[in-house]
């Protein structure tokens, strides 16, 4: 049965958009049928982020409203042909999400996918709401840093209240993706730890994404950093935290990217 | 890691400065005089064709490549055979 699972912060720039594409990509990767629909209206980037920023015809807002059919606004993948991108619009209000149009979207994508991946936009109005609405899983995106674990708080609240899952009484499934975390500042006790944020959030941790040049590169040339490179810490991170959401027991580890010799001497000037 | 993919892995910021270039400068309307002339395209395009045959949306494939030096359109329409118009 499909899954709908929100990929949400509260707080903007701690990667969501980075993980919904790679959350995606590793998906579809593992032969998951995978669409990752972004609900930033008026500031779309999923497209460019996932490299089909060229290719936009239709969107998330023409589909709610009829002026387009699902399958004429799905962008497929060029690298994997069982992932798709649904955009949002860029030039329309968010406004014109209407809650009906979008469980009639997500409805329909239900009987087409595996999995559809939600990317929320940052705050708590419209579009994140929407975003969250219908999800039967979410996943907070959270950085190691007082402001974003205080909007992951108020986030977490949101689902616990907001969506359609909390209305009726049932629960959410709810995990925390840390990322951007320094292992190295956390052990000299300059950035808060796994464990202090799980402890001041105390919802399951799906996985540690660690601070990683290949992210920027990825998103450079519009590619997820599990496609662009898979072998790279923040891709097997996320390669983890997918095995995770199936359902398999991965033992918790930080990757790190461990550089040769080549890599020692350039690596600080690439990127 | 191999030789080729570390060469290319340098490249990531001009890859990235020439996306953005094509993609801004189609959004601000510097390509073609106008915000999004593709998309303008289209829609007067499909408006031309279904004011004389009825097509469904179903029937209409709409692709776009909006590049530096050239933007493609391609818009492919089924059109009724005139036996299943009149059947």
């Amino acid at each position: 049965m499909a899954k709908v699972l929100v990929v949400t912060s509260g707080k903007g720039g701690v990667g969501k958009t980075t993980s919904s594409a790679a959350l995606g990509a590793a998906l579809a990767h593992g032969g998951e049928k995978v669409v990752v629909i972004d609900f930033d209206v008026g500031l779309r980037n999923l497209d460019l982020v996932m490299g089909a920023e060229r290719r936009v015809v239709f969107d998330l807002i023409n589909v709610v409203q009829g002026d387009a059919k699902l399958n004429q606004a799905l962008i497929r993948d060029k690298r994997l042909e069982n992932l798709s991108l649904l955009p949002a619009s860029q030039t329309r209000d968010k406004d014109a999400l209407t809650e009906e149009g979008v469980e009639r979207v997500l409805n329909e994508l239900r009987e087409k996918f595996d999995w559809i991946i939600c990317d929320s936009p940052a705050g708590i109005e419209r579009g994140a709401t929407m975003a969250m609405r219908h999800a039967d899983v979410a996943v907070v995106v959270t950085n190691p840093e007082v402001s974003s674990v205080r909007d992951s708080d108020r986030i977490i609240g949101l689902l616990d209240s907001k969506t359609e899952k909390a209305e009726k009484g049932e629960r959410i499934e709810k995990h925390l993706l840390l990322t951007r975390y320094d292992p190295v500042r956390a052990e000299r006790g300059e950035m808060l730890k796994v464990d202090d944020v799980l402890e001041i959030l105390s919802i399951p941790l799906i996985g540690i994404i660690p601070e990683s040049e290949e992210v920027l590169r990825a998103s450079n040339v519009g590619s997820p950093v599990t496609l662009n490179n898979p072998a790279s810490a923040p891709g097997r991170a996320y390669f983890d935290a997918v095995r995770r959401l199936k359902g398999e027991t991965v033992e918790l580890t930080i990757p790190t990217d461990r550089k040769g010799l080549f890599g020692k001497l350039f690596g600080r000037r690439a990127a | 890691m191999n030789l080729l993919s570390f060469f290319n892995r340098r490249t990531s910021a001009p890859v990235a400065r020439e996306r953005l270039q094509i993609l801004l400068a189609h959004e601000r309307g510097i390509v073609g005089g106008k915000p999004d002339l593709v998309a303008q395209l289209r829609e007067e395009i499909l408006a031309v064709v279904r004011r004389h045959v009825m097509v469904e949306q179903d029937n209409v494939q709409v692709k776009m490549n909006r590049d530096s030096d050239i933007s493609t359109l391609e818009i492919e329409i089924e059109i009724p055979a005139p036996a299943a118009v009149s059947a």
